[in-house]
């Protein structure tokens, strides 16, 4: 599988296995040892790359991001992020001013975050770098580091022009479809192959349960899913629109959904991560299908050539089975803009940033729609509770999401907390006072 | 001088531009091969069969070693000979490793060591606390017990009596940077070995017991660790030794590191802990007598769980004077991973207990829980530890008074008494602990430091010693010393790894002693060296030794002044030896940890911190709005890289307490084994305003420059994120709030039901 790219600004193509990440590339092929590999699932930023393509510079998790994923982009390790003639960033002179480093191992995927936030002028260091984890320091001198160099100019050498390529061809076992209808078309074919998109969770098949993926598609290629679409009354996102697009598009409206998709993996994450992936890998949890099936989203699902359109509530049957038949995908999702804008989204996590729900609950009290993640086999809504709030009685309702929900024990949180904090999520949503301790400051 | 400079550390340059070499980064040669562990899947039983022909025949594999094909001992243990390398037969926990693979690549060895076929006969295993107890399993012959006063007849007559009892969770080390060792055999059968630990020569003597020769045969190199917290003293050990047998065998270099999830079910973390007390106090919060019960939970293997358990007992009064006092530490055996050494060593888990003391008694007498500490301070310097140690070196009550001054905690517990008036749903909570920690090695023989130094006819200097660098900053502060020494720019000062064939019979870089006892030892060197450059420079010019100066890069005599690198070149073509080693003991130590008494520590370090926080009642989320500290680093050798391990010890410490939970199933698998489910603090966790401060003092012991030990001490600063929790939680209700750790959203949330039922 031949893969194009720019690499610290040399275009270079390589021939490897289609699920080889760009980090065992790296450290084992070219010697770049500079990237880490921290936890190999991206969840520590160790390995993160700074990754310009058509859409602009992104930090990205090498460990779980396979080579043909970098096809026609631009890659810069920490070893290209000091100028050529080995100039420091001023984000890598502001660490050593500012003591941001002590073991050094996260340093570098830290240095990439940073320098990848400072091309794009962002100056919310904390989610930039919400993706990085640091044992050493208490990140505070990190900061002091963001702040002191986010005044200086971008280095020229980091403004990349992604490289001019010729699309990769598919063979039978490996696509990369152009087009919907190529995607359809070859997947009717394969419908036991793997279509990769992200491959945040995708990766991790590979990195974790070391599975041989037989058959893939990566859609990388394929524009027209990643396209947005708004008429001004309903959004549309192709089904390979990021996580990060999503949050660009909904944050001038929809500013409860925003503020939890902010708190959505982390940037390098979401950078990755598709909002078709996210609803289609049926998990539990999910965090933007609750917020989704709250405001009345639907799904577009495509199969050959036929589309059907399926509300999203109706998509989840059970844990680990959708309403998907074999060789059918995800296309679209299309949300009401309204809905999406007064639902109130709250996400239970042990930790803010960079973790998986406990519980995540979606309310849209104006059409008295309620969601929850982590409550049941599926995202779900509440009825009962919906059907006490119908008749005015509140704490009926609070109550009633007992009968509408036994959630599970895990590692998360015990089945006893999930059901009394979403129970708190509602009293909150049905008082009016959104506030939570993220507002507060001492 | 460059000593007391706030200087960068010395591989910063190297780590923004990742440049920084770790073991995993080391070019191997051609041909090197890759390992991996299979690991048992019940977590007690005895193997019945194993059938490993699909390992031996998956791609790529090279050699399939079982415990039978060990050549020797078949030991990774730090001391106690308990545990095997490779299962003997007998699984003890979920995660043991079993087999191991050798293949062509690291990908290659973990897919093939899981197609082991084992069959196992099961048995019930001991896993928590309470199941050991019912089982009576547990290292010693019995519960050490410590004893002073007359406990009984002071808790019966007291005004006040309290009881209770808390968990506290363990702690994954999540050192950045996974366990990782590669061995490279030498001609004649010696062995080099690169290893990430924090103790090269117990690698050193582990794997010439494993491949049957000579410690002089084997040399371990250490450049750098991606961080160690304690997680990389022992548990290198498996690793390093597998990577030395593999390359005996095959006599090709072979690497060796865990993916994160392997390196979480194998390697143990810190002792989670029951803490149970009998505590009776007077109506001011005094304490009269109180009766402490530990109960460790230590995994299945001995590891360093006594030291961890006597320490956690030395730390139980913590800056308190307790006249009568019982501690009584049961180490318990489960069929977990073994615990292990992690920051604090203990000290935490007993500074805790009477942490949540205080808290609890000035709740029952509605007092400020900042009165009951301070009414409780040791007092005179004639007062001794429970242990019998005088603590007269004691400065809390200064560094308290500064603390709460410019905290401005007095108003602001006022301020938050309002706002939680005004709030329902949201409360806020302050709390103030203090820190005493105790410095040394409690087994009295680790106190001991060699180095070796060079001084090149150049001037320029080369420096090792037996610390290793995890990141704390030890090798700059070391060669800060040796730049003083020599009055000469830190960059004269070559730095070099950490090497068993320069310095021979190391401690672990541990107890927080690098410093203090690597600092010493380079000091010796150096002037050893420089005094021979001084004879020699008093005899050519003839003027008294005492006219000979070292600074600014120049040796000064009376009438004369020469650069260093002159001074050195004189010293060269004059035959006078510009290389030294040099030692250090520890002073003034003496300890029976049978007895429980004696002088364990050459001093104590000093630490405090105000933390203030908000929870949300509904769910019991909750944040760190702003935390204040004032620590005591003494004459501070870098207060950069002081304040850094402040900075960093305070987030780990908080995060122990609050995000990082460990979960076990009722099959002893542990749940959060990845980055997934265990929740380190990210960046958003640390406080918002957060106003570190060093202490302005000197030891009162000889110690290098004066300064003192700041690896761990700060850690324990986070027990305030804890206590602050408790007040919030104790304002949305009646009641003591009895929080176990970590205080996670579940704990806190139920915690508020309880005192709003």
């Amino acid at each position: 599988m031949k893969t194009t790219f720019l690499l610290n600004g040399e275009r270079i193509t390589v021939d490897t296995a289609p699920t080889v990440t760009l980090l065992d590339w790296l450290r084992e092929e070219r010697g770049l040892t500079g990237t880490k590999e921290g936890c190999n699932e991206g969840d520590c930023g160790a390995c993160s790359v700074m990754v310009t393509s058509q859409d602009g510079a992104r930090a990205l998790n090498a460990c779980i991001l396979f080579m043909p994923q970098v096809h026609g982009k631009a890659v810069r390790t920490i070893e290209g992020i000091a100028a050529p003639d080995g100039t420091l960033h001023p984000v890598q002179d502001a660490m050593i001013m500012h003591h941001g480093s002590q073991c050094g191992f996260c340093t570098p995927g830290f240095v990439v975050s940073m320098a990848t936030a400072h091309v794009n002028g962002r100056r919310d260091h904390d989610d930039q770098i919400a993706g990085n984890l640091c044992r050493c320091t208490g990140y505070a001198p990190i900061i002091r580091a963001a702040q002191a160099a986010q005044e200086a100019p971008v280095p020229t050498h980091l403004t990349e022009t992604p490289p001019a390529v010729e699309a990769v061809a598919s063979s039978d076992h490996v696509a990369f479809p152009a087009s919907c209808d190529e995607l359809a078309t070859w997947y009717l074919d394969h419908p036991s192959a793997t279509l990769i998109a992200g491959a945040t969770d995708v990766g991790l098949w590979v990195t974790k349960h070391l599975r041989d993926l037989d058959g893939v598609a990566f859609l990388g290629q394929c524009h027209e899913l990643k396209a947005i679409h708004d008429d001004g009354g309903m959004l549309r996102f192709g089904a390979m629109a990021t996580i990060t697009d999503v949050l660009e598009t909904v944050t001038p409206f929809a500013p409860s959904f925003a503020e939890m998709l902010r708190r959505y993996g982390s940037v390098q994450v979401r950078n990755a991560a598709t909002i078709g992936g996210n609803i289609a890998n049926g998990s539990p949890i999910g965090d933007s299908p609750p917020a989704l099936i709250a405001a009345g989203a639907q799904l577009v699902l495509r199969k050959g050539t036929i589309q059907r359109e399926l509300l999203l509530e109706d998509f989840y049957i059970e844990y680990g089975k959708q309403d998907r038949a074999a060789g059918e995908f995800v296309e679209a999702i299309e949300v009401p803009k309204d809905a999406l804008a007064r639902t109130q989204v709250y996400k239970i996590s042990k930790r803010f940033d960079q973790d998986i729900s406990a519980v995540c609950g979606a309310f849209d009290l104006e059409a008295n729609r309620i969601a929850f993640g982590g409550m049941a086999g599926t995202p779900k809504r509440a009825p009962k509770t919906e059907e006490a709030l119908a008749r005015g009685e509140t704490d009926r309702a609070v109550a009633a999401l007992a009968q509408d929900f036994a959630p599970l024990s895990d590692m998360r949180a015990s089945a006893a907390y999930r059901l009394q904090a979403a129970q708190g999520l509602l009293r909150r949503a049905l008082s009016g006072d959104h506030s939570t301790v993220l507002e507060v400051r001492a | 001088m460059s000593v007391a400079k706030p200087l960068p550390h010395d591989a910063a340059l190297l780590h923004v531009t990742g440049a920084a070499r770790y073991v995993d980064d080391i070019p191997l040669p051609v041909g090197a091969l890759h390992l991996a562990f299979g690991l048992s899947e019940i977590a007690r039983g005895r193997i019945t069969e194993m059938d490993l022909d699909a390992v031996r025949s998956a791609e790529g594999v090279v050699a399939v070693l079982t415990a039978d094909d060990l050549p020797f001992a078949n030991d990774c243990s730090p001391s106690a000979h308990d545990e095997p390398l490779l299962s003997d037969g007998a699984v003890h926990y979920l995660g043991q490793p079993v087999f191991l693979v050798v293949a062509r690549s690291h990908l290659l060895a973990r897919k093939a060591a899981r197609l082991g076929q084992i069959v196992y006969q099961k048995e019930t295993p001991i896993l928590t606390i309470d199941d050991a107890i019912a089982a009576n399993t547990i290292f010693e012959e019995g519960p050490r017990i410590w004893e002073r006063g007359d406990l009984d007849h002071a808790i019966k007559t007291a005004t006040h009596r309290i009881t209770g009892q808390m968990e506290l969770g363990g702690q994954e080390h999540f050192y950045l940077e996974g366990q990782a060792a590669c061995a490279v055999p030498q001609e004649g059968g010696d062995m080099l070995v690169h290893s990430s630990t924090q103790h090269p020569t117990e690698i050193q003597h582990k794997v010439a017991d494993a491949i049957g020769t000579p410690m002089h045969a084997v040399r371990v190199e250490v450049r750098r660790m991606g961080g160690g917290f304690g997680g990389k003293e022992s548990q290198g050990n498996a690793l390093a030794i597998a990577c030395a047998v593999a390359a005996r065998l095959t006599q090709r270099p072979c690497a060796m590191r865990y993916d994160r999830d392997d390196d979480m079910m194998i390697t143990g973390k810190r002792h989670d802990f029951r803490l149970a007390y009998d505590v009776a106090f007077d109506s001011h919060g005094i304490v009269q007598a109180i009766d402490f019960t530990h109960y460790a939970r230590c995994g299945w293997a001995m590891d360093l769980s006594l030291p961890v358990a006597d320490r956690a007992m030395l730390h139980a009064d913590n800056a308190y004077y307790l006249p009568n006092i019982r501690i009584t530490s049961h180490r318990l055996k489960t069929n977990t991973q073994s615990a292990t050494a992690f920051r604090g060593f203990g000290g935490p888990q007993g500074m805790v207990g009477i942490e949540r003391v205080m808290d609890e008694i000035a709740h029952h007498l509605g007092k400020d829980p900042l009165e009951v500490r301070r009414a409780n301070y040791y007092s005179d310097a004639s007062q001794t530890t429970p242990y019998g140690q005088k603590v007269s070196d004691f400065i809390l009550d200064d560094l308290t008074d500064a603390l709460i001054k410019t905290s401005g905690y007095r108003q602001r517990r006022s301020e938050i008494k309002e706002w939680n008036a005004q709030h329902t749903h949201l409360k806020k909570g302050i709390a103030f602990t203090p820190v005493k920690f105790g410095i040394s090695f409690t087994l009295t023989h680790l106190n001991q430091a060699g180095a070796l130094v060079h001084v090149y006819q150049d001037g320029s200097i080369h420096l090792n010693h037996g610390g290793t660098e995890m990141g704390q900053g030890l090798f700059q502060k070391v060669a800060q010393v040796a730049a003083s020494r020599f009055g000469v720019d830190v960059g004269a000062v070559k730095i070099t790894a950490t090497d068993t064939a320069k310095v021979p019979n190391t401690s672990a870089t541990a107890a927080s002693s690098g410093s203090d006892l690597n600092g010493m030892a380079v000091k010796a060197a150096c002037d050893i060296i420089r005094g021979r450059i001084t004879d020699h420079l008093a005899t050519v010019h003839q003027c008294s030794p005492q006219d000979v100066h070292f600074a600014d890069g120049h040796v000064s005599l009376p009438h004369h002044r020469i650069t260093f690198a002159e001074a050195a070149k004189s010293a060269y073509e004059n035959r006078i030896s510009l290389s030294s080693t040099g030692f250090y003991k520890t002073p003034k130590l003496q300890w029976d940890r049978i007895k429980g008494h004696g002088r364990p520590f050459l001093y104590f370090a000093y630490g405090a911190a105000v933390t203030e926080v908000v929870v949300d009642m509904l769910t019991g989320e909750n944040r760190i709005l702003r935390t204040d500290i004032l620590h005591d680093a003494g004459a501070s050798l870098n207060p950069a890289l002081d304040i850094g391990q402040i900075e960093g010890g305070f987030v780990q410490g908080a995060g122990w307490l609050t995000t990082e939970e460990l979960v076990w199933d009722d099959a002893g698998r542990l749940r959060t084994h990845a980055p997934a489910t265990y929740k380190i603090p990210a960046c958003s966790d640390r406080p918002d305003v957060f106003n570190v401060a060093l202490w302005d003092g000197q030891n009162t012991e000889d110690t290098i420059y004066r300064s003192k030990a700041v690896g761990e001490p700060p850690f324990m600063l986070g027990i305030s994120a804890l206590m602050a929790l408790s007040d919030a939680v104790a304002a949305c209700g009646v009641g003591y709030p009895s929080l176990d750790a970590p205080a996670t959203p579940e704990r806190l949330l139920m915690a508020a039901k309880r005192l709003q039922a």
